[in-house]
């Protein structure tokens, strides 16, 4: 079984006549592409380690408090106890910083004890030199992560918009674009859980973001080899020009401002089958007025 | 981190010592601090405990505490149980004043950190040291300024019942 997945996984499910035929760039990215797919840790929330955690909270305290100026409001929005989904608009490209303000303040304010894992692209998991933040809580996007996480009780967080969001251009920093991707109602409503939408705004100023390249990136076949939909091209440090934002860049340090909204039982709003669109509407209709409120607040790009 | 304030404040120890041991009143004088509330059955006393957050930069720290230390009109100590590592103290002594009445030295204490967190922790603390001491300083003056205000109204409702016992 387990010969057959990586089978699988190396050839993506070609035929091998298919895979004979492919040229030799082809068949080194398929390769690379097999790599990454191995790599990817398997479901386990036990990797989460309170005790790291907190003894890196000082680190993440001073990054997001010095270099990024975090400001996170309305943690008392999400309930005490039990799972939750928490909702994000992502922004920042492969660095992320608005993780890094939330995650440090929902440990702070909940302590590390409680249960809580970040959903992240298969991508970032399966890179070595993140591999720490598994220790966080950061598991693989999947429905079974998903699963996993909210039957335990936990806090989870995930970003519909993804890596189509997180690269969009940085003259759409206050867009909440979720692309229509409406799994994580699917996800609240199978588990009953409430939904917590938690906006963030000073992101997408960390790096000039000038296009998300999915052009390129279906050329190259990284959709169907990465599931990466997008090839981002922007203006950042120390690179210059920085395409594809492997490597990460150096994120300049914009202001980073979080806000959680007040919890939404979807049964008790929506009735006992809510139509998905209609909630779709609704989360994304409140986290754009939301964004537009915090985005009236910053008098300029950075400074904040 | 550690850090200390102090303040002198014009009320005997019993009339501050209401107040600090009162921990519904918290939020009513301690600055910077978002949440001090009762976790415990007995809100006072040896073994009771709380649940505490302080803005410090990008975030809320704090987490449950636990009293070890609960000498009336005196001291009251505690120490976390989860959370960031912390104890805190409350030392109240009594100063005798120039009019004859009695005043109290008020301190207040906090040491706070991480164990384990190496050098990022140690700056961390260096850090944050001057807000929490900005804290517990406007936290005094807040304490002083409500103990005192209160004091004065007692003394006033004394005086008017005196005068009316008087002249009844």
């Amino acid at each position: 079984m387990e010969a057959t997945a990586a089978e699988a996984a190396r050839s993506n499910g070609r035929p091998p006549d298919e895979e004979a035929r492919a040229s030799l760039p082809t068949r080194l990215l398929r390769g690379v592409a097999g790599q990454v797919q191995k790599r990817i840790p398997a479901a386990d929330l036990d990797e989460r380690d309170p005790d790291y955690i907190r003894e890196n909270l000082p680190a993440a305290w001073l990054l997001s408090s010095l270099w990024f100026r975090g400001e996170v409001r309305g943690l008392g929005n999400i309930p005490e106890t039990g799972p939750v989904l928490l909702v994000g608009n992502h922004s920042g490209g492969n660095m992320t910083p608005d993780t890094t303000v939330f995650t440090l303040a929902f440990c702070a304010y909940f302590g590390v004890e409680r249960p809580f894992y970040q959903l992240a692209h298969n991508l970032v998991l399966s890179m070595p030199q993140l591999a720490f933040l598994r220790k966080y809580g950061t598991v693989a996007a999947s429905h079974e992560n998903s699963q996993k996480a909210l039957s335990a009780g936990a806090a989870l967080l995930v970003y519909p918009g993804g890596d189509y969001e997180v690269h969009r251009p940085s003259w759409e920093r206050n867009r909440v674009d979720f692309g229509r991707r409406q799994g994580f109602i699917r996800l609240a409503l199978e588990h009953d859980v409430p939904i917590v939408p938690v906006v963030s705004i000073g992101g997408q100023e960390t790096a000039l973001f000038i296009s998300r390249g999915e052009r390129l990136a279906k050329l190259l076949g990284l959709d169907r080899m990465f599931r990466l939909n997008v090839l981002p091209v922007s203006l950042s440090l120390p690179w210059g020009l920085n395409v594809g934002d492997m490597l990460g860049h150096l994120p300049l340090p914009a202001k980073i401002t979080v806000e959680a909204l007040p919890p939404i039982y979807l049964r008790e709003e929506f009735g006992a089958e809510p139509d998905l669109d209609e909630v779709y509407d609704h989360v994304t209709r409140l986290m754009q007025d939301t964004l537009d409120a915090m985005a009236a607040e910053r008098r300029l790009p950075v400074i904040g | 981190m550690r850090a200390a304030e102090a303040i002198e404040v014009s009320a005997p120890p019993s009339v501050v010592w209401k107040v600090v041991s009162d921990p519904t009143r918290y939020l009513h004088f301690l600055a910077g601090f978002t949440r001090w509330e009762v976790v415990s059955e007995d809100p006072g006393g040896v073994g009771a405990r709380y649940r505490m957050l302080m803005r410090v930069g990008s975030a809320e720290i704090g987490g449950l505490i636990e009293v070890v230390e609960w000498v009336p009109e005196r001291e009251l100590a505690w120490t976390s149980i989860t959370g960031i590592d912390q104890r805190g103290r409350w030392r109240l002594r009594e100063r005798p004043r120039e009019d004859g009445t009695l005043g109290t030295w008020v301190q207040l204490r906090m040491t706070a950190g991480v164990a384990g967190s190496g050098i990022l922790g140690w700056i961390s603390e260096q850090v944050a040291a001057p807000t929490v001491r900005g804290h517990l300083r406007r936290s005094l003056q807040q304490l002083k300024r409500q103990v005192e205000h209160e004091e004065l109204r007692e003394r006033a409702a004394a005086r008017r019942r005196a005068r009316a016992g008087a002249s009844g």
